[in-house]
This record gives structure tokens, sequence and C-alpha cells, in this order.
């Protein structure tokens, strides 16, 4: 089975241009404090929610929108929820980070790592209720490092849980670089815990759907969990108005405040001045890491999808215009909602 | 009425309802072993022994009953809860708010607590306070049989995460497996209506959140749950013989409170003694002097709690926990 170039497109396309409406929409003040949305993750999303079907399960974290959306979630009720309307998703109880659609087996976390467990508890009561049904966890590889995604994976294979956990790996947890503060190799530490594991390009959507394709008829069958972890940039950071990259785009207006108490800091006390300046070289090294990660345009997974779609130019603008007016009906009427609320 | 262990009424009602709903499982840690016969008769796909792994068993239980089961989930003892109270915190207890009322965690949590036997203050605590503040957590504590099983009923009944502790003095295979190990030559002061008792010959649930009066008493009114319920008998008992009248309310509920049968009471005797095994700050007999404050009564209040880490040393352990000579002591200070 081949993965249907078009359709991952769209979802793909439908994903982004929901995100880029949120994100004017938080800059414009109608979304209150942190914004995480799945900007780079879009192939992993895509090639992994195209196998769900109705009766499994999506355990979510803080990055939820993409898979909400690509499973079909009315984006209305999100882009509402997002700003904390009362005809919202949760009715303005849960925000962007606990988004829960019963309807769709979808639950959200913002406690980093409580998607495996929950992915563990959809997957026992499908192999209860919904033989056949499988549970999908999606996290980042920050999360790897919380005791209960280790847990659940040992529980997973254990118990023989149809679960797939999505690692979505940018490299980076959170600000901090996942290298510095993870022991050993991912891929072994699942298949330590018993889980199958493989590794994929996450911008490449249709190399995510084979290896997504594989875990779940494994599942499916009875084969226990698998660990399925996809390489990602997240072009906005951790969140939007995310710091380091403010710093590095606007190095002026954000360096203003902080460079006076940084210097004393660094001048005064406290340490060596070998292990002061050692940590004035992990500032601008961390600086640099979010410079370079910023001008790194490509391997963006839309626009490498994009390029790969056999059908006419004609018929990809009729599909991204048929989505851009998706995406513009719902801003409207959430903003209409707002209004109607005062 | 017929009688049971309080052992005995809990595993009553799990056999009957799990017989009648197959969405009922138990899975947590040595499930196989501690619920033998609830292992012997449903099997392992209903009663599944867990690995270790608190947070990660605990969060699961959360999402199998928004998808469709019943779990009750055991932690061997509520100590080990803190090592996965994000399930409970963070999920269990707001998915209903979260979901804007849409969605909930049908599971109850079933741990053994409390001390008496010399296991040391991180296998002894009580804690029902510290789960307790958590909105959308309901939190029972039975102290006999017969509510052991109708708290039982109402907990799988619930649509919400319900937290369901046994004391261990009261659950004699608690005592018999952590205690004695096979020993007989060791004294534990087992309240002896609380470990059996009177049980009705059909179980019904009782209203979780409904507080029980033990004894009407016109001086005093001692408040109290679980094993101390049974120690504030004996004391009001002695204070009887004293000339003093004071009446026992059996909580059966921490949360939700029943603060109406606490405020009835107090309103009439002007002296509210609270007896907690939990600890003494930030907790339950605080909340219960506020509730009588915020309800305007004016009244002598004092409070007979742990208050410290519970030491193992058995004969430091028993001044530390709530006993009845530090009631009466306490109940005297209120009358002075």
């Amino acid at each position: 089975m081949q993965p249907n170039a078009e359709a991952l497109y769209r979802q793909m396309y439908k994903s982004r241009r929901f995100e880029e409406a949120v994100t004017e929409l938080w800059n414009d003040g109608h979304i209150s404090a942190e914004m995480h949305l799945s900007k780079g993750e879009e192939g992993i999303v895509a090639g992994v929610v195209d196998h769900v079907t109705d009766g499994d399960a999506l355990a979510l974290e803080h990055r939820g929108t993409a898979p909400l959306v690509m499973r079909g979630v009315d984006l209305a009720l999100l882009i509402k929820e997002f700003m904390g309307l009362e005809d919202g998703l949760c009715r303005g109880m849960g925000g962007h980070m606990h988004l829960f659609s019963p309807e769709h087996l979808a639950a959200s976390s913002g406690i980093v790592g409580a998607s495996g467990p929950a992915a563990c508890g959809f997957a026992f009561a499908a192999q209860h209720l919904r033989p056949g049904k499988v549970a999908v966890a999606f996290f980042g590889e920050g999360a790897m490092n919380q005791g209960m995604l280790m847990e659940s994976m040992n529980l997973a294979s254990a118990w023989s849980l149809p679960v797939i956990f999505v690692c979505k790996d940018n490299g980076m947890a959170i600000t901090t670089p996942s290298n510095e503060v993870t022991g050993g190799d991912l891929l072994k530490r699942a298949r330590g815990l018993g889980a199958h594991a493989i590794s994929v390009d996450g911008t490449d959507v249709n190399e995510v759907w084979r290896a997504a394709r594989e875990a779940f008829v494994r599942a499916r069958e009875g084969g226990g969990p698998t660990f399925l972890h996809a390489t990602c940039v997240h072009p906005d950071g951790h969140l939007l108005g995310d710091p380091l990259l403010r710093i590095v785009r606007k190095p002026v207006r954000e360096l203003k405040s902080r460079v006076a108490p940084l210097m004393k800091a660094a001048t005064t006390g406290g340490s060596s001045l070998s292990e002061k300046a050692a940590s004035l070289g992990s500032i601008v090294g961390m600086l640099g890491r979010a410079s370079k990660a910023d001008r790194q345009g490509a391997s963006d997974p839309v626009e490498q999808q994009r390029s790969q779609l056999s059908i006419s130019d004609a018929q990809r603008s009729d599909l991204e215009r048929e989505v851009d007016a998706e995406v513009q009906d719902a801003v409207a009427a959430a903003l209409r909602s707002k209004e109607a609320r005062g | 009425m017929k009688t049971m262990s309080f052992a005995g009424a809990i595993e009553d009602v799990l056999m009957k309802a799990m017989s009648e709903d197959p969405r009922i499982v138990v899975f947590g840690e040595d499930v196989h072993s501690i619920r033998m016969n609830l292992f012997a008769k449903f099997g392992e796909m209903r009663v599944r022994p867990t690995p270790i792994s608190e947070s990660a068993f605990l969060g699961a239980a959360v999402t199998a009953s928004m998808a469709g089961l019943r779990p009750v989930v055991e932690l061997l003892m509520i100590d080990f809860v803190a090592v996965g109270v994000d399930a409970l915190v963070n999920h269990a207890a707001k998915l209903e708010g979260f979901s804007g009322g849409r969605w909930k965690a049908p599971m109850v949590v079933r741990a053994s607590c409390g001390g008496g036997y010399g296991d040391g203050g991180q296998h002894e605590q009580s804690l029902w306070g510290w789960l307790a503040q958590i909105p959308g957590l309901k939190v029972v504590v039975p102290s006999n049989p017969a509510d052991a099983g109708g708290l039982m009923l109402s907990a799988i009944q619930d649509e919400g995460p319900v937290v369901y502790l046994e004391h261990k003095l009261l659950a004699d295979y608690w005592i018999d497996g952590l205690a004695d190990g096979g020993r007989t030559n060791l004294d534990y002061d087992i309240p002896e209506a609380g470990a059996r008792g009177e049980v009705p010959r059909t179980w019904e649930p009782i209203p979780i959140g409904e507080a029980k009066v033990l004894r009407d008493g016109g001086d005093l009114t001692m408040v109290s749950v679980g094993v101390s319920v049974h120690r504030c008998l004996e004391a009001a008992a002695q204070l009887e013989d004293r000339g003093v009248q004071a009446g026992v309310i059996d909580l059966r509920s921490i949360a939700p409170l029943d603060t109406d049968a606490v405020c009835r009471a107090v309103e009439k005797t002007g002296r509210l003694l609270v007896v907690d095994e939990d600890y003494k700050h930030f907790s339950l007999s605080g909340e219960l002097a506020a509730v009588v404050m915020e309800a305007g009564i004016t009244a002598k209040f004092a409070r007979v709690c742990v208050e410290d880490t519970i030491p193992f040393d058995r004969r430091r352990e028993a001044q530390a926990l709530p006993n009845v000579a530090r009631i009466l002591e306490a109940a005297s200070a209120l009358r002075a």
C-alpha cells in the first residue's frame, strides 16, 4: 500500500494554514498565555493520523492542534477554545493544552510525558472493549527522560498493548539541547523496554506513513507497542514568543534590559572566573543554536510534500483555496462569537 | 443482618459488582495475590497485576475509564500515591472541568492507609487531606464493614474518580501480610467493631459525602474518620462515666465533606474536637474549624492529629497517633 500524496498534503496544508491563523489571533491578543503549535511537525502527524480510524484513540500533549485538525475536529470549535469562549470545544475550560474530544477518543495533557500512561489506558480499554483498535501517544524527545513515559513503554510491552509511541524529535527539550541531558540512545532505550523501534525523517510524510503503517498493523494484530521516532524542526521554537528566538530575531530590543544584570552577575562573586566564562560561553552557544535553527528554512515538511505532488498546479490551487476558505470561515465564526459575547 | 469482616465486605461487593458489570476491572500492584479470590474468579484480563510503576498505571486507569472501563486501581499503600500523584491531581481530577463537562473518569483508587503496627513514617500515612484538597477528587474512608461495603458500591458506581482508603488495622490481611508475617506474638490495638460487624443482607450504596452520627452528646462534638472513630467512641464512653456527654460523628467521606452534619452538632454543643490520623497542619482538622467559623457558629475548638513524621518505634508511634488518652486530655481542655 502506498500513501495518498494529495490527501496527506491537504492535511498538512490545512494544519499549517490553521496554525498560521491561530498565530495571527495570538499576535492580536485574542489568545492568552502560552501557545504551542505543531508547525514543523505536520509530516509526522499526518503520516500517523492517516492510519487512525474510529475507535482508535489519541493521547496528545501540549501540541495537540495538528492531530485534532487532521482528525477532523471542527476548526471553529478549536479556535473558540483557544480564545476561551464558552462555545469552544471544551467550553473555554481547557485551552490549547487541554483539548478533549470524546467522539474521537482524543485527550490532551500539558504535563510532559503524560501521553504515555494515557495511551496505555486507552489501549488497555481497547483490548477489552474494541479489539483491533490502537492508541497513539504523541510526545517530544524531551519527554523521553520523564519516568512515566518509560514506565508506560514497559507496561505496554509487558501487556502487549496496542500503543504507538510517536516521538517527535526536534532536538530541544524546551530550551535545553536534548543531547546534553539524555543518556544513551533513544531507540536502544525503547528496545530495552521491549518495544519495536524505528527512526524516520519526520519531514518526509511518506516515510513516516510507511513506518506508521507497519506499526499500526502490528498493534492491531496484537504484536504490541512500537516506538516511532521521527525528526523535525520547530521554526517557532518551543512556543509562540519563544524567548530565545525573540533575542535572536530582535537582539537590540530584547537584550537592552538583559545585558546589564547579566554582565553584573557574570563579573561578581559566585564562582571562579573560568566557571563564569564557561557559563557565558554556554549562553552564547545557546543563542547561536537558536539563530542557526531560525535560519534553516529548509526541511519544511509542507513545502517538501507540495513539491512532490503529481496533480496540476490548478488542481493544487483549488485544493489550497478550499482549505483557506475553511480556515477563514472558522476564524470569522470565532471572532463573531467573541464579539457577540462582548 | 449478617456479620462480615471489613475486608470480606469489600470483596463481597466487588465480587457481585464484577459479576454484573464486565466493564469493572481491577489492576495494580500484586492484585493477583492480594485479591486472589477475584483473580481466581475473573481471570487475568480483569484482575491484572501491574509493574511497580504508579505513574504509568494510575495514568492508564484515567484513560481506561474514559474509554469505557470502570477500573478499580490498587496502590498497596496510599503513601505510594506520591510517586504517581500527577495522574490524580492533574488528570483524573481535572478531566470533567477541562472537557467542559463532556468527559468523566469513573475510576476507583483503592489503597491501604494508616498506622499502628510499626511500619514507619513512609508506610503509615493517611494523606486523605492532601488528596481531598484537589477539586474533582472524592475521598472516602470507611470505619466498619457495613460502611466499607456500601461506600465501595458507591465508589464503583460514581461517574468520577474516587479515592477509597482502607485502614490497615481494619482489613485483616494487611496486618497478616505486613505486620505479623506468620508470627502470633505481636499485639495491635485493633477496634473490634471496625474489623468485623453487621452488614446488610443486600448491599445498598452509601451516598458519598454523608456523615453518620454514631453517638449524640450535648457537651462536646467529636468528629473523626477511620480507626480514630473507634478511639473517639472509647473516649466518649469514658467521658460518660465522668458525667460528660460527648457526641461522635463519623465523617466517612473527606471529600465531599458533610459540613451540615458537623455544623448541626457543633451549634448545639459549642465544642468541636477533631480527631484525625492525618497531619495536623493544612488539614481536615483545619478545614473543619474553618467550616464552623464560616457558618457563623461560635465554638471552642481542639484537635488530636498526627503532628510530625510517624515514628517507627511502636511506643512513640502509639503516642504520635490519636489515642484515647490524648482525646480525653483534649476533651478536658475544651471543657475547662
